[in-house]
C-alpha cells in the first residue's frame, strides 16, 4: 500500500487510519452497548491536545537565564510554565495521559450520569453539551493552550523533525500496528462475557439488571475504554496534521464520528473502520471538488444511512444484501431458515414423530 | 449592591423567556414523541430568515408599512416553520419512531441541509426543486392509481428518481448558463443578515433606577402570549387532551381511537411554528446568520433536560432559571456580595464571561441531575423506566 501512494496521500491515509481508531471506540459504545454519545470530539482533542504539549515543550535549552516556554505564551505575558504543563515534559507521561486523561474523564463524567440512570437521548444530550463546554473552556484559554488557534508548529519528536516525509512514515505505520491493536482489543472485548453483557445492556437494559448485575459499572468501564480510544486517534490524527485546535471539540466534528460508524455498520468492528475510512475518503474528495455545497452531501448522507440503510453498509450485507444481488441476476431467493434447527436432534425426532401420525 | 443584582435578573429573565420560546416547542414534541429534533434551531433560523425577508419586502412599501412588520413577521414565520416542520415529520421523523437516536442523527442531517440551503439559495436552486418535485412526486402519484402499483413501485422510485433528478439538473445549467447571475446569486449568502427592530420597539424606558429595554420588554410580552396559548390549547381544546393524551399513553390512546399519527404530525408542526416564532424573536435582539440555530440548540436542550418531560411548568421554571443563572454568572453580578470571601469572588470572576458562565451552569445541571435525574417535575408513572 505505501508503495502505491504519493506522499501526500499517504499522510492522508494515515490521518483517516488514526480516526478509524476513534471509530473503532465509537462502535464499542454504540454498537455495542447502545450508547450514542455525542461528546467523543472532547476526548480525541483531549488526546490530541496531550501530544501537543508535549511536542511543543521539544524546545533547545539554550535561551538563557529564562526558562524556555512555547512560543505562543510570550505572546501573552506568560513567564512561568503553568503547572498542568510540568509533567507533559516526560514521555512516558504523555504517552500514558494520551489514553489515561481521556479515559479518566469519561469515567467521571460517566459515573455522574450512569449512576442515575440517565440514558438514551438525556446521555446524548449531555455529552453534547459537555463538547461545548470543553469548545468554551478550551476556547477561552489564549493563555495556556493559544485559545482557538490551538497547538501547532511541531519541531522534534525524539530528535527527529516531525514534519519529514520519512518521520512522516514511521507515524503511518505506528498508527496501523495502532489500529491492529486497537481492533485486537476490541475484538477480545466485544466476543467474550464482558461483549455479551454489553449486547445485553443494549438490547434490555432493565432485565440485566434484573438478573442481579449492575449495568453501571461496566457502562462506565466501556465509556472510558471509549475516550481512551478516541484519545488515541486524537494523538495519532495531530502527529499526521500537525495541528490541534478546539475545532475538534465541534459539536459536528463528535456526530461525524458517529456517522462513520453508522455508514460502515453499528455492532461490526470491521464496518467500523470500513465507514470511517470511506466517509472521510469520500469526504475529502467531495470537499475538494464542490466545497460551497459539501454539506448538502453530508447531510444527505446523515438521512440516507439511517433511513435506507439502518444496520449500515456491512449490515445490510449481512442481512439482505445478497439476496437482492441474486434476485438481481434472477435467481429465486434461497430460503433461510436458522441452519442449526435442520441438524438438532430433537426437532428431527419431532418431525419424524409428526410424519408417523399422518 | 442590590441594584447590580435586580438589573441581572432583568435581564436574566429577558435571555430566559427566548430560551423558554426556543425550548417549548421542542419540549413538546419530545414529551409526545420522544425525539430530539436537532433541527430546532435550524426552524429558529429559519423563522428568523422569514422575518428578514418580511422586513424587506414592507420597506420596499415604505411609509408607515416598516413599523408594522414585525405584527405580520410573526404569524408568517409561525407559518413557514410550522410548514416545514410538518414536511419533516411526514418525510423523514414518521418511519423513525421508536428509535430516539436515530432521530437524532436523521434531524441533524436535515438541520446540515437547512444551514447549506439558507447559504446558497438561489433561482436556480429553487425551480430545480420546484421541478423535482413536481416529476418525482406527480409521477408517484400518477403511478400510484395503477392497480398493480405496488409491484410496480420499486421500479418506479429506480427510474422516476434519475429521471427528474437529471431534468432539473439540466434545466438548471441552462438557467444559469443563459441568466448568469440574476440567477444565481444566492438570496442571502453565508454573511449574516440585520433585522432592525420596528422603531417603537427601539427605545427603552426606565422604571425608577433601572432601564428597561422595549425590545427585551416585548419578547417578554411575546413568551408570555405563547405559553398561555400553548397551555390554553392543551388543556381547553379537543386537540390539546388527545395530545395529553397520547404523551400519556400512546398506545392505549390508539386503542380508544386517536389518531395518533394525526396527533404526532399536529404536534411537531406546532413545535416547530414555536420555534420559528423563537427565531423571529431573536432577529430582534442581533443580527442572524446561518450558524444562528446551532447556538441556541444545546441550550434548549438543557431546557428541556432540566425541566422534566412533558410538563409545562417544567420547562418555564428551568429556562428561567438557567437563563437567569447564566446572565447573573456571566456578568458577574455575585461579586460585589462576595467581597468578604474573596477566594469565592475570584472563583466567580474567573467565570464572568458568556461563555464561562455556560461552563459553570453546565456544572451545576450535572450536579442538579444527581439530585433529581428525571428533571424538575418528571412525569409519573409505573414503568420501571421512568
Amino acid at each position: 500500500m505505501p508503495l502505491l501512494l504519493t506522499g501526500f496521500r499517504l499522510n492522508l491515509l494515515g490521518r483517516f487510519l488514526a480516526l478509524a481508531i476513534a471509530a473503532l471506540g465509537i462502535d464499542l459504545i454504540w454498537g455495542y452497548t447502545g450508547l450514542l454519545s455525542l461528546g467523543h470530539g472532547v476526548f480525541f482533542a483531549l488526546g490530541g491536545y496531550a501530544l501537543a504539549m508535549h511536542l511543543k515543550l521539544q524546545i533547545p535549552v539554550e535561551t538563557q537565564g529564562v526558562a524556555p516556554l512555547p512560543e505562543f505564551m510570550g505572546l501573552y505575558g506568560v513567564t512561568k510554565l503553568p503547572l498542568f504543563w510540568q509533567p507533559f515534559y516526560s514521555f512516558p507521561f504523555t504517552a500514558l495521559a494520551i489514553v489515561l486523561i481521556p479515559g479518566l474523564l469519561a469515567a467521571v463524567l460517566g459515573y455522574l450520569v450512569f449512576r442515575n440512570r440517565i440514558r438514551g437521548v438525556y446521555f446524548s444530550i449531555l455529552t453534547q453539551a459537555a463538547t461545548i463546554i470543553f469548545f468554551n473552556l478550551f476556547n477561552g484559554q489564549q493563555k495556556f493552550i493559544n485559545g482557538t488557534n490551538g497547538l501547532t508548529d511541531f519541531r522534534t519528536l525524539f530528535g527527529a523533525t516531525v514534519s519529514a516525509p520519512q518521520t512522516q512514515f514511521v507515524f503511518y505505520v505506528l498508527t496501523v500496528l495502532l489500529l491492529v491493536g486497537t481492533y485486537a482489543l476490541c475484538r477480545w472485548l466485544t466476543t467474550g462475557r464482558f461483549g455479551n453483557l454489553l449486547v445485553a445492556i443494549r438490547d434490555d437494559e432493565s432485565r440485566v439488571r434484573f438478573s442481579g448485575y449492575d449495568p453501571t459499572g461496566f457502562k462506565v468501564l466501556v465509556f472510558a475504554v471509549s475516550a481512551g480510544l478516541a484519545g488515541l486517534a486524537g494523538a495519532m490524527f495531530t502527529l499526521q496534521t500537525g495541528i490541534i485546535s478546539p475545532k475538534a471539540m465541534d459539536i459536528a466534528f463528535s456526530i461525524e464520528m458517529v456517522i462513520w460508524v453508522a455508514v460502515g455498520g453499528r455492532a461490526s468492528l470491521g464496518g467500523a473502520v470500513l465507514g470511517a475510512l470511506l466517509v472521510n475518503y469520500g469526504k475529502s474528495l467531495l470537499s475538494e471538488r464542490f466545497p460551497d455545497i459539501w454539506l448538502f452531501f453530508q447531510g444527505g448522507l446523515f438521512l440516507l444511512v439511517v433511513m435506507v440503510l439502518p444496520n449500515g453498509l456491512v449490515g445490510w450485507v449481512r442481512s439482505q444484501g445478497l439476496q437482492q444481488l441474486r434476485s438481481l441476476l434472477g435467481r429465486r431467493p434461497a430460503v433461510m431458515t436458522y441452519p442449526s434447527l435442520e441438524t438438532d436432534p430433537e426437532v428431527e425426532q419431532e418431525r419424524q414423530t409428526l410424519s408417523k401420525h399422518d | 449592591m442590590l441594584t447590580g443584582l435586580v438589573d441581572g435578573i432583568l435581564g436574566g429573565i429577558g435571555i430566559g423567556s427566548v430560551l423558554l420560546l426556543a425550548a417549548l416547542g421542542l419540549a413538546i414534541v419530545f414529551g409526545l414523541m420522544g425525539v430530539i429534533n436537532m433541527a430546532h434551531g435550524e426552524l429558529m433560523m429559519l423563522g428568523a430568515y422569514t422575518t428578514f425577508v418580511v422586513q424587506n419586502v414592507f420597506k420596499s412599501l415604505g411609509g408607515d408599512w416598516l413599523e408594522t412588520y414585525i405584527l405580520f413577521a410573526l404569524p408568517l414565520a409561525f407559518l413557514v416553520a410550522a410548514l416545514m416542520g410538518l414536511i419533516l415529520e411526514r418525510g423523514v421523523v414518521r418511519y423513525l419512531y421508536g428509535r430516539p437516536l436515530e432521530t437524532l442523527l436523521a434531524t441533524w442531517g436535515v438541520s446540515l441541509i437547512l444551514q447549506q440551503f439558507v447559504r446558497s439559495v438561489n433561482w436556480v436552486l429553487v425551480i430545480g426543486l420546484a421541478l423535482f418535485c413536481l416529476f418525482f412526486f406527480g409521477g408517484m402519484w400518477l403511478l400510484s392509481r395503477r392497480a398493480d402499483w405496488q409491484r410496480l413501485r420499486g421500479w418506479a422510485i429506480a427510474l422516476l428518481l434519475p429521471l427528474s433528478l437529471g431534468i432539473s439538473a439540466v434545466t438548471g445549467n441552462i438557467l444559469s448558463q443563459t441568466y448568469k447571475l440574476v440567477v444565481t446569486k444566492p438570496w442571502f449568502g453565508a454573511q449574516n443578515v440585520d433585522v432592525t427592530a420596528p422603531k417603537w420597539l427601539r427605545s427603552g424606558f426606565s422604571l425608577g433606577s433601572f432601564q428597561v429595554s422595549s425590545v427585551r420588554l416585548f419578547i417578554v410580552a411575546l413568551t408570555i402570549f405563547c405559553v398561555v396559548g400553548i397551555y390554553l390549547f392543551l388543556q381547553r381544546s379537543p386537540w390539546g387532551l388527545r395530545i395529553r393524551a397520547v404523551t400519556q399513553n400512546r398506545s392505549m390512546s390508539a386503542c380508544l381511537g386517536i389518531p395518533t399519527q394525526k396527533v404526532d404530525a399536529l404536534t411537531f408542526a406546532l413545535g416547530s411554528g414555536l420555534a420559528g416564532v423563537a427565531g423571529c424573536a431573536l432577529s430582534l435582539l442581533g443580527s442572524v446568520g446561518p450558524n444562528t440555530g446551532q447556538n441556541y440548540i444545546v441550550d434548549t436542550f438543557m431546557v428541556v433536560v432540566v425541566g422534566g418531560v412533558g410538563k409545562l411548568v417544567g420547562s418555564i421554571v428551568a429556562a428561567m432559571a438557567i437563563g437567569t443563572l447564566t446572565y447573573l454568572i456571566g456578568s458577574d453580578a455575585f461579586r460585589p456580595l462576595l467581597t468578604a470571601v474573596p477566594p469565592l469572588a475570584d472563583f466567580f470572576t474567573f467565570f464572568s464571561s458568556t461563555s464561562m458562565a455556560k461552563v459553570m451552569v453546565f456544572a451545576l445541571i450535572v450536579v442538579f441531575l444527581q439530585v433529581r435525574p428525571a428533571g424538575l417535575f418528571p412525569q409519573k408513572g409505573r414503568t420501571v423506566d421512568a
